[in-house]
């Protein structure tokens, strides 16, 4: 019996002008799994999460996201917001946190849905009703769970904006956690990262698809990243898809050699495909 | 580092300069003429004295400014303050709590005469207006350049249901408020959408409208005559006056008190300063809740937001719209206390002070608005004797003041939500 994919692309296509961002992509996410969406700078990586989360409507294509419940959402019909509640939840290339507000109050942010339903739009979290006080002790549980999985609970009551780059990038993960996605959208979350710190996000990852069972489709251009822990790897460029499949058939493909990183050399794009070579 | 000094002191009096040469030309038209009223009619008089001693000031100012800041600088580095959230600052608490306390016994003390209480009203007014308005610009981020509109709404709101229909103060204050709320959302709705500037724009047009709504509209709000004779406030239905009309007690005989009008001015007191204080109330609680945080958060990064399943538009319409239920309280307590209002008490100055309140007390701090409404209205009113200089006064004072602290009297964020010590260091100190 095959399960049906968590989120379907068909013939996904946006145009900004005369640039065909991208460009009848289609693809499928399996749940409980790790894809990888990987390609050269410009490919259209982001502009596919943008379209997925709200951000963007496409021209043409369909998106289906499915949830384990059975429920199916078409998300190019949907705002952002809506999409997010659904249980697509992303985190951005160039972090975006709330920098003013205390890392555990990004959290609780990412919980709002969850707590403005006990609250009862606010009446019975004015009225400190235990219903709300219950949500609100549960919320502050979560976030802590999420901190402490991170290796953030030190800095929990800091501003965001005040942690240094990469706990900034695993606190987005936290925060994105904490919103109850059934999909995980990360952009680039090794960026920037020390070798020691990508290992450990490495770790987090696998914890987050294996441990809560939560399918993550994941952008990144670092390769000890991405060959290490996905399952399936969809290679982008310039807007087009030119490979997909499981990381052994993608690292030896010819189309990808020549194509990724516009690398003439064979060995080199092997090396830097194999996640061995200097990362950029 | 010598020379480097010598260099920027000869950089500093060209800038000190052209700081007065710009006052001078600006000066010559303003201060170098005056109109004299003699006996042949109308005479320009020349005065270039005074534009000479003008541009002579802004040069010493200038100098004396940008020396003060280099010297400045020079003893602390330059390096950016972080944002700092401290634990809930006891010190902080125990300030609010005396400032309340202060304000509660005011009236009692010896010096506090009719027209101390008086002006301590027309604080308290600002001060809940900036309480109001600091929902919608400091916590949700949303620059309403229109509020007085809101307070204008619940003004009239509260004139026309009590001279129309006779309701009481105490009715017609909740339905204001929801009246100002019902213009906030209808305002709200479709603007929005905007980003930052246009929305600021939009709402300055909004409050412009209203005003030019209450003096066109002759046949309701009285047109530029305002509403006159309006229904002073009741204590609790006891009027407070000399006698009553209808042989009803009035506030005095039921206390079995002389009649002195001063009740009723320290009446108004209470009533502002107990209306200012539940709108703090409210802010501090609803922080904490998660459409407080919502609001926080949109101000900080709304694609963020967004990305979290927060809906930004209704968000910010109940920003928008509590916001303005709050002006229009203010709006009816206002009405009842004047017992005439027209559109001149709407204009634009109106929701610049407010805004200046907020920004000035620093953007979301309660108490920093509290001693931003002391200066803003507080000052100009004790000097009144400056006459037309007040605005030059009330402008300078604001300048000064955004050069010694941009981020506004008391920038202060206290966290709505603490994690503290995690379980296991506990369990470790035990
Ligand atoms: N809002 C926009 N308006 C116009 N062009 C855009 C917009 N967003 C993206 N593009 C263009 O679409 C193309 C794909 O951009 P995208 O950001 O998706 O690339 P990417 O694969 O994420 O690259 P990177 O690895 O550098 O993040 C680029 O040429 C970019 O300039
Ligand atoms: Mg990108």
């Amino acid at each position: 019996m095959t399960v049906p994919p968590v989120l379907s692309v068909e013939h996904l296509t946006i145009r900004f002008g005369g640039l065909v961002a991208v460009d009848d992509l289609s693809f499928e996410a399996a749940p409980g799994q790790i894809t990888a969406l990987i390609g050269p700078n410009g490919a259209g990586k982001t502009t596919v999460f943008n379209c997925i989360t709200g951000f963007y409507k496409p021209d043409v294509g369909r998106l289906t996201f499915r949830r384990e419940t059975g429920a199916s959402f078409l998300l190019e019909r949907m705002d952002g917001f809506r999409i997010a509640q659904a249980g697509v939840v992303r985190t951005f290339q160039n972090i975006r946190l709330f920098p003013g507000m205390s890392v555990v109050e990004n959290l609780m942010v990412a919980q709002h849905v969850k707590l403005m339903h006990a609250s009862l739009f606010s009446v019975a979290g004015f009225l400190r009703l235990p219903r709300f006080l219950h949500a609100e002790a549960q919320a502050i549980e979560r976030a802590r769970y999420w901190l402490e999985r991170t290796g953030l609970v030190d800095q929990a009551d800091l501003p965001a904006g005040s942690l240094p780059y990469g706990a900034q990038r695993r606190l987005e993960i936290a925060r994105a956690m904490c919103a109850g996605p059934s999909l995980l959208c990360l952009d680039e979350p090794a960026a920037g990262l020390n070798p020691r710190e990508s290992q450990g996000l490495n770790e987090l990852l696998l914890s987050i698809r294996d441990e809560h069972g939560i399918s993550i489709l994941l952008i990144e251009h670092d390769m000890s990243v991405v060959m290490q822990i996905s399952d399936r790897i969809v290679v982008l460029e310039q807007g087009r898809k030119i490979a997909a499949g499981p990381p052994d058939e993608v690292r030896v493909n010819p189309e990808v050699i020549r194509a990724y990183l516009g690398v003439e050399d064979e060995e080199t794009a092997v090396a830097v495909l194999q996640g061995e070579g200097a990362r950029a | 580092m010598e020379s480097d000094a010598k260099i920027s002191i000869a950089a500093l009096v060209r800038d000190a300069a052209a700081a007065a040469l710009v006052a001078g030309l600006l000066a010559f038209p303003l201060l170098g003429f005056r109109l004299v009223d003699s006996a042949r009619g109308l005479t320009l008089d020349t005065r270039l004295l005074w534009v000479v001693y003008a541009a002579a000031a802004v040069f010493c100012g200038r100098l004396l400014f940008s020396l003060a800041r280099i010297s400045l600088s020079m003893r602390r580095p330059a390096a950016t303050r972080p944002v700092k959230i401290e634990a809930p600052g006891r010190t902080r608490y125990l300030f609010g709590v005396a400032l309340i306390a202060a304000a509660i016994v005011m009236p009692w003390l010896p010096f506090a005469d009719r027209n101390i209480i008086d002006k301590a009203t027309l604080i308290l007014i600002y001060v809940m207006l900036g309480w109001g308005l600091n929902i919608v610009v400091g916590l949700a981020g949303l620059l309403d350049l229109g509020y007085v509109a809101f307070y204008a709404v619940g003004a009239y709101s509260y004139a026309l249901l009590s001279q129309n229909f006779g309701l009481s103060f105490w009715l017609c204050l909740p339905l204001a408020g929801l009246l100002a709320a019902t213009f906030g959302v209808a305002l709200g709705f479709p603007v929005l959408r905007l980003r930052g500037d246009y929305l600021a724009i939009v709402t300055l047009g909004f409050g412009e409208i209203v005003r030019e709504v209450l003096i066109n509209w002759g046949g309701v709000t009285g047109g530029p005559n305002g509403l006159s004779g309006i229904q002073r406030p009741s204590f609790f239905g006891l009027p407070m006056v000399p006698a009553a009309t209808d042989g009803g007690t009035t506030f005095a005989q039921f206390f079995g008190l002389a009649f002195s009008p001063n009740q009723r001015i320290v009446f108004l007191y209470y009533l502002i300063l107990a209306l200012a204080l539940a709108t703090n109330l409210f802010t501090l609680r609803i922080r904490r809740l998660p459409i407080g945080r919502a609001w926080e958060a949109l101000r900080e990064d709304e694609i963020a937001a967004r990305s979290l399943g927060i809906n930004p538009t209704m968000v910010k319409l109940s920003a928008f719209a509590i916001g303005a239920c709050f002006a229009g309280f203010a709006g009816s307590f206002f009405a009842t206390r004047q017992g005439f209002i027209s559109p001149e008490s709407f204009t634009f100055i109106e929701s610049a002070i407010i805004l200046a309140i907020v920004v000035l007390g620093g953007m979301g701090s309660q108490i920093g608005i509290v001693l931003a409404a002391f200066l803003l209205v507080g000052l100009p009113e004790w000097f009144r004797e400056l006459e037309q200089f007040r605005m030059l006064a009330f402008g300078a004072a604001m300048v000064l003041i955004m050069l010694w602290r941009p981020q506004g009297l008391l920038s202060h964020r206290d966290p709505t939500v603490r994690l503290g010590t995690p379980p296991r260091a506990k369990e470790a100190g035990a």
